[in-house]
């Protein structure tokens, strides 16, 4: 399993495998309900960004909107999309590896912190601080998530977690001897006010209360790694990769589905009885409580909390697809001119009505049509 | 040589006097302005600011923990207003209603009211602080910004700047900054803060030594540039003019990646300003010492109204020297190349060089620019310039003692550069503030390209000998007399008197607070964990740690050194022997880079990366956790 996630990761050469149909769509009998549902939810005008025009790889594994600016993690360096340019970064300039991998923006002082495959880089007005395994506490140097929560920078990297305090330089490590991850390639990390959470590969998800310091998990209840016996008895799969923490809301996705906890009842979601286009989910963003944007591997998708709409280049034809799927089940076909750069998608981040996304060709700028 | 158990005494009957003092501070009345203070109780004033009307003129005083409210028209000291320990610089907010000095052994601000200043002479009362502001660790620089709503200080330890609320007392946020974060200036507009560092960027070893000055965009609260200098190390005051079109920053640059030989025939530093700023056209740097003569750590900066002239500080020299800006920057574009290493460039833009007291620091313009103050630090007075004539035009005595003890001696001997050939360098040069530099050197008696050394923090060095990282001098006395004339400054001996009291202040220096250590004086708990390894005798796997491989066998005694010499491993081609005298750990968080020579950027790179074998201590069964947990342990030292 850990050699398909990292093949996923490094999806360079792969061709993506069993496209799916589009969804059958049944001629309209009730057209105003369909017009209505399609106007409800965002429709975009798609702009692709590539190596033929800035971005320095096409395979990007990470996207963050810090106000006007855009930073794209490829596999080939950081780009920031500033001005209508591209400027980009590589170990030349500091950075710890050509391969970016995560990114987080400390609200409070500007400053980006960005995971690696070979350490956790810090980029202050164009300085580069680089912190690894050997020069500073950081677990381990393949940064697979990163997220700042006040002083504190959590990173998820393949050793478990990492806490820097940057007032104070401490490193605090969590792994299987203080936590309880029974794996400890983390793989995404989320950060709140009051709670951090992890997304373990293959041990779930772990919540951290600032108040306490405690460690809690939540795994697959069902211990059935392939099967669901009990939808919505707790985290769906344990073969989580990212998690999103907002509104006192937890989103987790896995490979096996997505789900959401509001802290009393879990609500997972699956390709048979939701709106998502595949289970195999690289990252979830919720937006709040009840919407959330859905990165897979066949799309990306967006969930209203009843209603789903999937954009994507069509899995057979490669045109361009959207689609909406209404809380009965019913799919009606959006008619769009252009789509995201690549159905394999791997990060998202909103700007404004805007999104942002990140494929396995290239990084994709949704603007929003009124 | 006097030392040891004569030493001892001295320093006890210091401390007790100290001690003393502090009781008849707190249960007597201040003594009076202007009064002779105690015979001891000297005040190094180091920095100053006027009151935004020019009537006051507050100076802080290091020694003496006070700052000093003087009536700027007649030089009388209004006031002796006592603040928080070893006071740094002053600030005062834009309608001159509150003062703030940084305290950089308490890691706080106190906060003056100034309508407790009263205006009549020889007022005897010291308020004192109406309240204090936490900051990061040993706070410098300060400024307020144009609202007077927001106070940045810049901390020299934690390498950052705090952003404070000044009506809440909360830190809002740190922001990054350079290595040694020390001095502030905020342009006229108040859009800008810069900040400047005194140790270089801690980077790959043996490579140019990097700074930055550090440029915060008031409005966002946040770093927005970083400009870059190459080749500098040790930046000190930086001034923006009043039209906010030039900035300039005192600094050296030191010769560190050749030779330390033959000082009379080179360069050990270079003493220099950066200018940047839209008439400069961009960035410029600009020696200032001269072809036979040098000017040692350039310190306070000043810029008069009209831009027209540059006054700097030679701390080490103990004048003020004048430039002519529209000459400097007429002399800059008419070179295409870069000439700070020129010597012979100053005799084109240095206008005068005035004498003032020893060890010059701070300087403060009047608001009308015809007066610049002059902080005399190890004279305890101030010069008065005459900015249009550019002569030393009055002294103000602040009222210090006038004997002149040993240890002030011994102080006044480790600031001056009059010893080294030319007037190059002095002990302050290297050891910045009485620490350390962050560079590494190549002393020319092991030959060229060997022994590369850096030097070590000289805190409470009592217990700490032999010196020199082989080990090789037995005594300060050594350390400081013969190596000294004959390797660093290739002149003017030390007199036997001078030697003995350059080293009882040497000694004298105390430990400054640790800020790893809570303030209880628990460890945490991960510091615990880390204690138990640095003691263990046992393996993770139970078996015995050989005596010689077990940390608190070579880090041993209170200063976390046995005095003895080892073979850890750390040796490098470039040694002519892998034994190394075992460094004391006394505050060991704040000297990155570590080991004899610099190799290792951090802690962790000293067990990582230079510890293949286990020889510099059985740390290769930790596991990462672990590590960390020893390191936070050694941070608490």
């Amino acid at each position: 399993m850990k050699a398909r996630i990292l093949t996923a990761l490094l999806f360079a050469t792969l061709p993506l495998a069993g496209a799916v149909k589009s969804a059958a769509v049944k001629p309209a009998t009730a057209r105003n309900h369909a017009e209505t549902l399609a106007a409800s939810m965002p429709r975009f005008r798609w702009e692709n960004f590539t190596t033929a025009n800035g971005l320095p790889d096409n395979h990007v594994f990470a996207v963050l909107v810090d106000g006007d600016r855009v930073w794209a993690g490829t596999e080939n360096g950081l780009a920031l999309f500033e001005g209508g340019g591209w400027k980009v970064f590589t170990p030349k300039d500091g950075l710890a590896h050509r391969a970016v991998l995560s990114l987080a923006v400390d609200k409070n002082t500007g400053d980006l912190w960005v995971g690696t495959m070979g350490g956790l880089s810090h980029i202050s007005a164009g300085r580069i601080d680089t912190y690894t395994q050997l020069n500073s506490g950081l677990s381990n140097d393949v940064v697979y998530g990163v997220g700042v929560q006040g002083d504190f920078v959590w990173t998820a990297t393949a050793a478990g977690a990492s806490r820097l305090n940057t007032r104070t330089g401490e490193w605090s490590l969590y792994n299987e001897r203080n936590t309880p991850m029974a794996e400890i390639w983390t793989y995404a990390v989320s950060t709140g006010a009051d709670k951090v959470y992890y997304a373990v590969w293959g041990s779930g998800v772990l919540e951290y209360t600032i108040a306490t310091g405690r460690w809690k998990d939540y795994t697959d209840p069902d211990g059935e790694n392939e099967l669901v016996l009990f939808k919505d008895q707790g985290l769906i799969h344990k073969i989580t990769t990212s998690v999103s923490y907002v509104d006192n809301t937890l989103w987790a996705a896995t490979y096996f589905g997505d789900s959401h906890y509001d802290g009393r009842s879990w609500h997972n979601f699956l390709t048979k009885d939701s709106g998502l286009p595949s289970n195999f989910t690289n990252q979830v963003k919720g937006l709040d409580a009840s919407r959330a944007w859905f990165c897979t591997d066949k799309g990306l998708a967006y969930y209203d909390g009843v209603n789903w709409a999937v954009y994507r280049p069509a899995l057979d034809t490669g045109k361009p697809e959207m689609y909406i799927r209404d809380a009965s089940g019913k799919i009606t076909p959006v008619a769009v001119q252009t789509a995201p750069a690549h159905n394999y998608v791997l990060g998202i981040d909103v700007q404004g009505d805007d999104v942002w996304v990140a494929t396995a060709k290239g990084l994709s700028h949704g603007i929003r049509q009124k | 040589m006097r030392r040891g158990p004569e030493l001892g005494i001295r320093i006890a009957l210091a401390l007790g006097a100290a001690v003393a003092m502090m009781l008849l501070c707190a249960t007597l009345p201040h003594a009076q302005a202007g009064a002779p203070a105690d015979d001891h109780q000297y005040l190094s004033p180091s920095e100053m600011t006027f009151s935004p009307d020019g009537r006051l003129l507050y100076v802080v005083c290091e020694r003496s923990d006070q700052l000093l409210v003087l009536n700027a028209k007649d030089g009388s000291i209004l006031q002796r207003i006592r603040v928080g320990h070893i006071p740094r610089t002053v600030a005062v907010s834009p309608d001159g209603r509150q003062v703030f000095v940084t305290n950089s052994w308490d890691d706080t601000v106190s906060v003056i009211d100034a309508a407790t200043v009263d205006a009549s002479p020889n007022r005897s009362t010291t308020p004192g602080a109406t309240r204090t502001i936490m900051t990061g660790a040993e706070p410098y620089g300060v400024v307020v910004d144009r609202a007077g709503k927001t106070l940045y200080v810049a901390n020299r330890v934690s390498n950052d700047v705090s952003v404070i609320d000044i009506a809440t007392g909360v830190e809002r946020k740190r922001l990054m900054a350079g290595h040694g974060a020390s001095y502030l200036a905020i342009s006229a507009d108040g859009s800008r803060v810069y900040c400047t560092h005194v140790y270089p960027r801690i980077g790959a070893q043996r490579t140019v030594p990097q700074s930055e000055i550090t440029v915060i965009d008031t409005a966002r609260e946040g770093v927005v540039e970083r400009i870059p200098l190459e080749g500098v190390a040790g930046m000190f005051h930086v001034a923006l003019s009043s039209d906010g079109r030039m900035g300039v920053v005192a600094q050296m640059r030191p010769k560190n990646l050749v030779p330390l030989a033959h000082v009379e025939h080179g360069w050990a530093f270079g003493h220099s300003l950066t200018v940047f700023g839209a008439d400069a056209g961009g960035m410029i740097e600009v020696p200032l010492d001269e072809l036979e003569h040098y000017y040692s750590l350039q310190y306070g900066v000043a810029i008069t109204p009209d831009k027209s002239r540059i006054f700097v500080t030679a701390s080490g020299s103990d004048v003020v020297t004048v430039i002519d800006t529209k000459r400097l920057l007429a002399f800059a574009r008419g070179r295409r190349k870069p000439f700070v290493n020129d010597l012979s460039a100053s005799a084109n833009y240095v206008l005068a060089r005035i004498a003032v007291g020893k060890n010059p620091r701070g300087v403060a313009m009047s608001p009308d620019g015809k007066r610049l103050y002059v902080a005399n630090r190890m004279d305890d007075s101030l010069s008065v310039i005459d900015t249009v004539s550019n002569k030393s035009v009055r002294t103000i005595d602040l009222g210090g003692p006038k004997n002149i003890t040993e240890m002030r001696r011994g102080e006044q001997l480790f600031t001056t550069s009059r010893y080294a050939f030319q007037g190059q360098f002095s002990c302050a040069n290297c050891h910045i503030d009485s620490t350390f530099d962050g560079l590494t050197w190549d002393l020319e008696p092991d030959g060229f390209g060997k022994d590369i050394v850096d030097n070590r923090l000289i805190e409470d060095l009592s217990g700490t000998e032999p010196f020199k990282w082989n080990g090789g001098n037995p005594s300060m006395a050594q350390e400081c007399g013969p190596r000294t004339e004959m390797y660093f400054y290739r002149s003017q001996s030390y007199a036997p008197d001078d030697l003995t009291d350059l080293v009882d202040y040497i000694y004298s220096l105390p430990t400054r607070p640790n800020r790893f250590r809570l303030p209880d004086g628990q460890l945490t708990p991960a510091q615990e964990r880390g204690k138990a390894i640095f003691y263990r005798k046992l393996s993770k796997f139970g078996k015995a740690i050989p005596e010689t491989n077990q940390c608190a066998y070579c880090h041993s005694g209170p200063k976390h050194t046995s005095q003895k010499s080892f073979d850890v491993g750390t040796g490098k081609w470039t040694d002519r022997s892998p034994i190394f005298d075992t460094p004391q750990l006394v505050n060991i968080a704040m000297t990155a880079p570590y080991l004899h020579d610099e190799s290792a950027r951090s802690l962790e790179e000293i067990w990582t990366v230079f510890n293949p074998r286990d020889q510099h201590g059985a740390t290769n069964d930790l596991t990462k956790d672990e590590l960390n947990d020893l390191i936070e342990y050694l941070k608490t030292l």
